[in-house]
């Protein structure tokens, strides 16, 4: 076997290790929220409901704990498929949707450690962020697999590493972004209705951070995506005018890019507009995020355009 | 200053804050006074932040059919399909524009209201601004533990003393620093409102660019064969399209003959380049320039570019006629249907093979590399052409080139076939040097074949502008993120300094005021030595 292929597989092993670090982060993130004690809802009762109990004790503290261990552990592995594919195909590795969903989700977790470092009790959200991501490597191993391999002549130019580096980054802040919106909508639900909803929602609810907090970390990560996604788009045109004859032709995959980019911008907007910050905000993130996935799934596997190269076979 | 203008963007709804309202407008009839009441009114919608939010998603609600149903400048088969295969649907899709959505009317409508809704609010937001950016701070409020951050120093300084070392320690800081009734007034962070309309401002002259390049622009395409050449006009364009400003005779005199053409391919038939080496004159009758183009590397001739679109295999053939004329190097480009295997799918229409002859058509696939699959079946196993073979059919008959209805040339007119036009006379595999005979005793022989390359020569006379402004956006847009609007007022009391303080932007940020506050607070301390404080 050669070297090349040698690295190749190598990057396959540890995509599954990724996989199964990620999983196990997920166990130790439910166990975290499964096993807060009661004593802390009396706490909540005590604030209600709006703060999030920063002295988790005893078990549910040390399984939260592991758990970012094992998420970072992962985290370090995910970076590795990247570096060996790269290395093994002698390119960046980003050529296929293989390697650019994996790097989407890598990205992600990235922003949630960013998240937790800047803000602890963010840490409370963890498992919905190891769950989609275990799940979404499961169905990309699955679904999107292609073999490391060299880039096809329309690929070899110095902008696919400004273009799909800098997407990568963008789209890997809204996915983060996105799920913590999704999680502010069911905290600031149970919020309104005054911590003590019946609801099963909030019993996931009543241990998350509180809305304000996580309204401020979606957006911070939009904030920091925004501008990255618009560079990216800019690249893409620029490359494009290169090859493929004009900067912009509403190919399918550019046309969907137009809408996830006003989708952020009304999001910005609307996070800063009387009647529309809160919920409404964070809807349109939530819609953000199912555009940009639209985009790489439909866009790439079901309809054709230029993109194309970048699908399976 | 209230929080509202607190937006990264534009608020929207800000700018008509302080405008009068018309009352009733003495002298005027009162339908006139009415009709401005209501002018001012849908202005005011129409500049409403809200309303704008509301317009961007309706554009972009409007891209959506444009990428979910077949486009006709991107592919005029793909509409024709569709309309083959919605035969009822489509003309009524169509009637509203929905297979040329970026050009309908109802699109322009949204994106024409968008500007306007731009354009009035940013009028009256930069005025704004330049005034505010001239202006001072505003006055210290009256109750500075009204303000969201709050803080009291306690101090032995005079109430002086205490605001020089407050507003000395401000200027550090950068504030813009206003000492006003024994008080300050501290700002800053104003350029994130600059920022907010730079974005705003190339915005608006991205879409002028746009316009601009739509409105003077053109794009034309033709299929070149190796040893051919064409010149940059409409008339030898394959395809075109151009705007409606412009005309033929504001085409630059390129002229472009195609030498060579090569395609490389890793050893796993991953194709690698594909380039061709190109002469070219820049004017009528200039001299002769050598350049080689490929996929990522245009032509680029003072703003017009060329560039190698695509390729393709055009097999070559010879007719004898059963009277002994020999025909000799028809040849007609085979469009790949599969750009791994390079099948190509074409047919070489015969219109001219004399008076009184049937017209003839070769319908077929050219294989690169051909495979037998069994039963007489060719397919292609490798894009290069390392062992070319055609199944060709052949038709006599009329093709219909001279019956004045526009024909696809890369397709025979099926109808025809069906009504009997066209009649097949033979069918066969050829390899190079193999010929088909006829009944009527003519012989078609496949003598080989040349490649051609797609090449295409666009011009836009705005895509530096649309550059320039895209990356203006880019700067306006991390200038707003990033620069954050704080003031803060400063009040001595009763032996303490009262500070008070504002942050604008999404998320008010309580680390600079309790860095701004640890700063005063140091500078107090020094600033009343330690001996002094013993007394
Ligand atoms: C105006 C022009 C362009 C726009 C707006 C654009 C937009 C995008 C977007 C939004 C993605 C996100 C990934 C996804 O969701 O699938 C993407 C990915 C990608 N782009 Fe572009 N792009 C442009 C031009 C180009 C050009 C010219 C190339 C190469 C010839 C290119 C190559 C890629 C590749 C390789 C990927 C990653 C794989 C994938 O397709 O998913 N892009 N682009």
């Amino acid at each position: 076997m050669s070297d090349a292929a040698n690295l190749a597989g190598l990057a396959d092993t540890l995509f599954t290790l990724t996989i199964l670090a990620y999983s196990l982060a997920t166990i130790a993130f439910a166990a975290e929220l499964a096993f807060a004690s009661s004593a802390q809802r009396k706490v909540l009762v005590a604030t209600e409901g709006s703060e999030f109990p920063q002295a988790r004790t005893g078990f549910s503290a040390r399984a939260g704990m592991v758990a970012i261990g094992i998420t970072l552990l992962g985290w370090v592995l995910h970076g590795t498929i990247l570096l060996l594919r790269g290395l093994a195909a002698q390119r960046i590795p980003l050529g296929n949707m293989f390697e650019l969903a994996t790097a989407v989700t890598f990205v992600g977790v990235a922003g949630f450690l960013y998240l937790v470092i800047r803000t602890p009790r963010l840490r409370g959200i963890g498992l919905f962020v190891t769950l989609p991501v275990s799940v979404g490597m499961v169905l990309t191993g699955l679904f999107l697999y292609a073999e490391s391999g060299p880039l096809v002549a329309a690929l070899r130019s110095g902008w696919l590493v400004v273009h799909v580096t800098t997407v990568s980054i963008g789209f890997g802040a809204f996915l983060t972004s996105g799920i913590v919106s999704g999680l502010f909508l069911v905290r600031s639900r149970f919020e309104e209705a005054g911590g003590s909803s019946a609801e099963v929602s909030s019993r996931v609810a009543h241990r998350l951070p509180n809305a304000e907090t996580l309204d401020r970390a979606a957006h911070r990560l939009v904030v920091f995506g925004f501008p990255v996604f618009t560079f990216a788009v800019i690249a893409g045109a620029v490359w494009a005018e290169s090859a493929w004859g004009r900067f912009w032709g509403w190919d399918p995959k550019e046309t969907w890019a137009f809408i996830a980019w006003i989708v952020y911008a009304a999001y910005l907007h609307a996070r800063a507009t009387a009647g529309w910050k809160g919920s409404a905000a964070a809807w349109i993130n939530v819609g953000g995020l199912v555009v940009m996935l639209f985009n790489l799934l439909y866009v790439n596997l079901v309809s054709s355009g230029l993109h194309s190269y970048a699908g399976i076979n | 200053m209230t929080t509202r203008s607190a937006a990264p963007y534009l608020a929207l709804d800000d700018a008509e804050e302080g405008e009068p309202r018309p009352a009733s407008q003495p002298g005027r009839p009162p339908w006139r006074a009415r009709v401005v009441r209501g002018a001012r009114g849908w202005w005011r919608w129409l500049t409403s932040m809200p309303t704008a939010l509301m317009l961007l998603f309706l554009l972009a609600l409007a891209a959506v059919p444009g990428s979910l149903l077949p486009q006709r400048p991107l592919s005029q088969t793909a509409v024709a399909q569709y309309f083959a295969d919605n035969p009822r649907l489509a003309p009524v899709l169509d009637r509203f524009g929905l297979f040329d959505v970026f050009a309908a009317p109802w699109f322009a409508a949204i994106y024409l209201l968008l500007f306007l809704s731009l354009i009035g609010c940013l009028v009256p937001r930069t005025l704004g601004h330049v005034r505010s950016l001239r202006a001072a701070p505003p006055r210290a409020p009256s109750r500075l533990s009204r303000l969201p951050r709050h803080a009291d120093l306690s101090t032995d300084l005079g109430a002086e003393q205490a605001l020089d070392v407050a507003e000395e320690e401000l200027r550090v800081a950068r504030y813009r620093v206003l000492r006003k009734d024994g008080a300050i007034s501290a700002e800053k962070g104003l350029f994130k409102e600059t920022g907010n309309i730079v974005f705003h401002l190339a915005l608006l002259a991205l879409l002028i660019s746009l316009a601009v390049g739509k409105l003077w622009g053109y794009e034309g395409s033709v299929l070149v064969q190796e040893g051919q050449g064409f010149c940059n006009t409409f008339q030898q364009y394959d395809t075109y399209s151009a705007g409606p400003l412009i005309d033929g005779a504001d085409l630059s005199p390129l002229c472009v003959d195609l030498e060579d053409f090569q395609a490389r391919y890793e050893p796993d038939l991953t194709p690698a380049s594909f380039t061709g080496d190109i002469t070219y004159n820049r004017t009528l009758g200039g001299p002769d320039e050598q350049a080689t183009i490929g996929i990522n590397s245009p032509l680029r001739v003072d703003g017009t570019r060329l560039y190698l679109t695509g390729r393709g295999f055009a097999p070559i053939f010879s007719v004898r006629l059963p009277d002994g004329t020999e025909l000799t190097d028809l040849s007609a480009p085979f469009l790949p249907t599969d750009s791994g295997t390079m099948l190509s799918e074409g047919v070489l229409k015969l219109p001219d093979l004399g008076a009184g002859r049937d017209q003839l058509a070769v319908e077929g696939v050219f294989l690169p590399t051909a495979a037998d699959v069994g039963g007489g079946l060719l397919t292609s196993v490798d894009p290069r052409p390392l062992d070319p073979a055609v199944a060709i059919v052949v038709y006599a008959g009329s093709v219909g080139l001279d019956s004045g209805i526009p024909q696809n040339v890369f397709t025979l007119d099926q109808g025809r076939i069906g009504r009997g036009q066209l009649e097949r006379v033979g069918a066969a595999n050829l390899r190079p040097g193999d010929s088909l005979d006829l009944p009527d005793g003519t012989s078609i022989t496949f003598t080989g074949f040349k490649e051609f390359a797609a090449l295409q020569v666009s011009r836009d006379p705005s895509q530096l502008a649309v550059l320039i402004s895209a990356l203006a956006m880019l700067a306006g847009l991390l200038t707003t993120l990033l620069v954050r609007r704080r003031r803060v007022f400063v009040r001595p009391g009763d032996r303490v300094l009262e500070i008070g303080g504002l942050a604008q932007g999404g998320s008010a940020e309580p680390a600079e005021f309790a860095r701004v506050v640890t700063g005063i607070r140091t500078a107090l301390a020094a600033a009343w030595p330690t001996d002094r404080r013993e007394h």
